[in-house]
């Protein structure tokens, strides 16, 4: 069968099972939007090629299958590049196609040309300039092998015009050998000697904590994580990357470590003598200074990419495996640590005297974002998606939310992308259209990516979005007011320009304002009756209010920095 | 662990104090030294010398081997990362103990009637060859080990123009020694 390149590349996203592709067509992608016209896939039109990258992530992390993006050439490229290094540092599969000047202009300067290949090198896992038609069902199949075996990530298939112009006999590579990857070795098989050392680790343990990261839930290892936690009775902390991953409501789960982290689950893990993790790779927003991170611990390090073991901290055991089999082995080997009694107890003790904490709102002043996401929460149906933009309704949203499956938190943790909750909800909902979704985003965030509400009316995609307006780019104003002297430097925003209610009803949304208790009330009950477009709420918060605990940027773990109503408490 | 490591400014022997010689067999695809360059850059991995070449007569594969100065960053650590570039086939990693050696220099030296014995004195002890030769220059060639090639390039110092080009080394395992992977 002769098909044009353009007819092949399109067909090998439906080989791959593709049911939609997020994109904004250009010049240089031009031919293969045309077969696209009487494809089985739906293809969602951004209002901006960043916004078809988040929205790809959204979907990702909604649905645990790759998204996939389509942007042309040039300028098309370069606007997703940002998702694709948010991709690339939170190990999200995503593919990206990006049209590509004609194979004879590559190198001249041509109209929209732009070295992508080379621009996405240090932020992809892999990615391709397809030479001829022929190889383009090659580097689909790929492609998509790339970026959801062994350590998922971004990959990029950048396709020149001639070669999707020019014709091909199709094909569809079959085996794994005809992907032609001789380099690529996702998965290894497991060290059993490597397990026996972590096993007789653990039997050592008085004061162990499972330190579970993204990789449980990349690795679909969350009903292995639950089985091991409840058979070894240990306490688990799940990073931002993790939430979901071990339901929040379960009495083992000390919440999220790290610089924003409970009180508990930060000190749980300083206090530890040993350390299981899952997944996770010891970003400094967890470990803040490294030589007084967990000092006592020794550490069994679980992860796909044996590049993380000792990056960042000695590991004593690495085992290097996906998490659901590495427990699974440590399951069978009946690894159990020693009587947990006194542990859970001291456990018990940090939680009682250091619970999360706001202060009350009252019923004339402004309202408090901690509150409102609570209060957004206790309305929500069950199994509700929540994504976030980043900064301090990022981390509030982490904490007061509370997350009982995986996919249900969807953020950007490693590039820390601004703008990326709107967006990656839309995505999400197409993913999982029977979930509700809801985005907690900030007013800084929002005014980056807001322009997609477009594309979600005009697709029939009805998110939710709670603005957490508290007119200040807040968590730089929070870092100002406490090691700048309150000297406050570019991150005041005004709370009422933009006007949201009008730019929501502008974009085809509904638009709704809160500025005190009843009407929060009344607003959420308001958009939680509306399931056919998007609605965009404007709650008005108090901008003084800021995150805890804290810890300083370098600072060790153990100057945790609580909410100042518990100050003065002793530790 | 967690110091950005000091920048290697390299030794007046030129042979970092703890180099290590990683033979990597790449496939020979366009851009596969970028990304390796890049790699090195981003990660702040320092390159000693790089020498590339297709592998075995075989047209898919390119052996590239660098010496790395394991002082930059732990080598585990630039294995790992290495390896996970996809067109990175293999990685052996030679401890200069356990590898054969060899760099190729070239040196065109200006010469005079007063200092042509010298050198000819020169080119006898090191064991390098003349490949060209003219009224007032000389180019010679030396086939050995950087050490060797050290020294060779230490001892033409005394000339005052020297036009000297190595290419880096390329390395196997000794008999009886195997490369760790």
């Amino acid at each position: 069968m002769q098909l044009t390149g353009a007819q092949a590349l399109i067909k090998s996203l439906e080989q791959q099972g593709v049911e939609v592709v997020f994109g904004l067509p250009g010049g240089a992608i031009l031919p293969v939007y045309d077969p696209l016209l009487d494809s089985s896939i739906r293809h969602i039109l951004v209002r901006h090629e960043q916004g078809a990258g988040h929205m790809a992530e959204g979907y990702a992390l909604a649905t645990g299958r790759p998204g996939v993006a389509m942007v042309t050439s040039g300028p098309g490229a370069t606007n997703i590049v940002t998702p694709i290094g948010n991709a690339h540092m939170d190990s999200t599969p995503l593919i990206v196609i990006t049209g590509q000047v004609a194979s004879g202009s590559i190198g001249t300067d041509a109209f929209q040309e732009c070295d992508i290949t080379g621009i996405t090198m240090g932020i992809t896992k892999h990615n391709f300039l397809v030479k001829s038609a022929q190889e383009i069902p090659r580097a689909v199949a790929a492609a998509f092998h790339l970026a959801t075996t062994g350590r998922p990530g971004p990959v990029l298939i950048d396709v020149p015009k001639d070669v999707t112009q020019s014709m091909m006999d199709w094909w569809y590579p079959s085996t794994i050998e005809e992907y032609d990857l001789p380099g690529y070795r996702p998965e290894v098989a497991l060290d059993q000697d490597a397990i026996e050392r972590a096993v007789a680790l653990i039997s050592q343990a008085e004061r162990p904590v499972l330190y579970v990261g993204g990789g449980t839930l990349k690795s679909h290892a969350t009903k292995e994580l639950l089985a091991f936690a409840e058979r070894t009775r240990m306490p688990v902390v799940t990073t931002l990357m993790a939430r979901g991953s071990f339901p929040d409501s379960h009495d083992q789960h000390l919440g999220m470590p790290g610089m924003h982290g409970m009180y508990t689950a930060v000190t749980a893990i300083q206090k530890s003598d040993l350390l299981i993790s899952l997944g996770a790779r010891f970003d400094d927003r967890v470990t803040g200074k490294i030589p007084a991170f967990a000092a006592g611990a020794k550490v069994i390090h679980v992860d796909i990419d044996k590049a993380e073991f000792n990056k960042v901290r000695h590991a004593d055991v690495a085992i290097q495996s996906n998490v659901a089999a590495a427990l699974r082995a440590l399951d069978a080997a009946s690894a159990i640590p020693k009587n947990l009694d006194s542990w859970w107890r001291q456990i018990r003790d940090w939680q009682a005297q250091y619970p999360l904490v706001y202060e009350e709102p009252s019923d004339d002043g402004l309202l408090r974002p901690q509150h409102v996401i609570e209060a957004i929460a206790r309305k929500a149906e069950p199994g509700t998606i929540v994504t976030s933009g980043v900064g301090q309704h990022q981390m509030w949203a982490s904490q007061f939310w509370k997350y009982e499956e995986p996919g249900t938190w969807i953020n950007s943790g490693g590039a820390g992308t601004m703008g990326f909750g709107v967006p990656a909800a839309i995505g999400a909902k197409v993913g999982r259209p029977d979930r509700t979704v809801w985005c907690i985003d900030g007013d800084g965030c929002f005014q980056m990516t807001a322009q997609e509400l477009v594309t979600a009316r005009s697709e029939g995609i009805p998110i939710k979005v709670a603005i957490l307006n508290n007119a200040y780019l807040g968590m730089v104003r929070q870092w100002q007011e406490m090691f700048y002297d309150e000297r406050y430097s570019e991150v005041y925003l005004s709370a009422d320009l933009p006007d949201y209610v009008k730019w929501a009803e502008a974009m085809g949304c509904v638009g709704l304002r809160a500025t005190n208790l009843k009407e929060m009330h009344d607003v959420i009950e308001e958009a939680n009756k509306i399931n056919d477009v998007p609605v965009v709420i404007d709650f008005r918060t108090d901008s003084s209010e800021k995150v805890f605990p804290m810890v300083a940027a370098g600072a060790s773990n153990d100057d945790i920095m609580v909410h100042p109503l518990q100050r003065g408490a002793s530790k | 662990m967690s110091a950005t490591p000091e920048p290697f400014l390299g030794t007046l022997d030129h042979t970092p104090v703890r180099h290590h010689i990683l033979s990597v067999l790449v496939e020979n695809k366009a851009g596969v030294l970028a990304r390796i360059a890049g790699l090195f850059a981003r990660r702040g991995f320092n390159i000693y010398s790089l020498a590339v070449a297709p592998a075995e007569s075989n047209a898919r594969f390119s052996r590239v081997t660098i010496v790395v100065d394991a002082e930059s960053a732990p080598l585990e650590q630039i294995v790992g990362q290495l390896d996970k570039l996809v067109n990175v086939v293999a990685i052996s990693d030679l401890s200069p103990k356990d590898a054969l050696e060899r760099e190729l220099l070239l040196a065109t030296v200006r010469t005079n009637v007063d200092n042509r014995t010298s050198l000819l004195d020169i080119i006898a002890n090191a064991g390098a060859a003349i490949v060209d030769v003219d009224a007032k220059s000389v180019t010679i060639m030396l086939a050995g080990t950087p050490g060797g090639c050290d020294e060779l390039e230490r001892a033409l110092e005394s000339f005052a123009d020297v036009e000297l080009h190595r290419t880096g080394r390329v390395a196997l395992p000794r008999l009886g020694k195997t490369a760790s992977a």
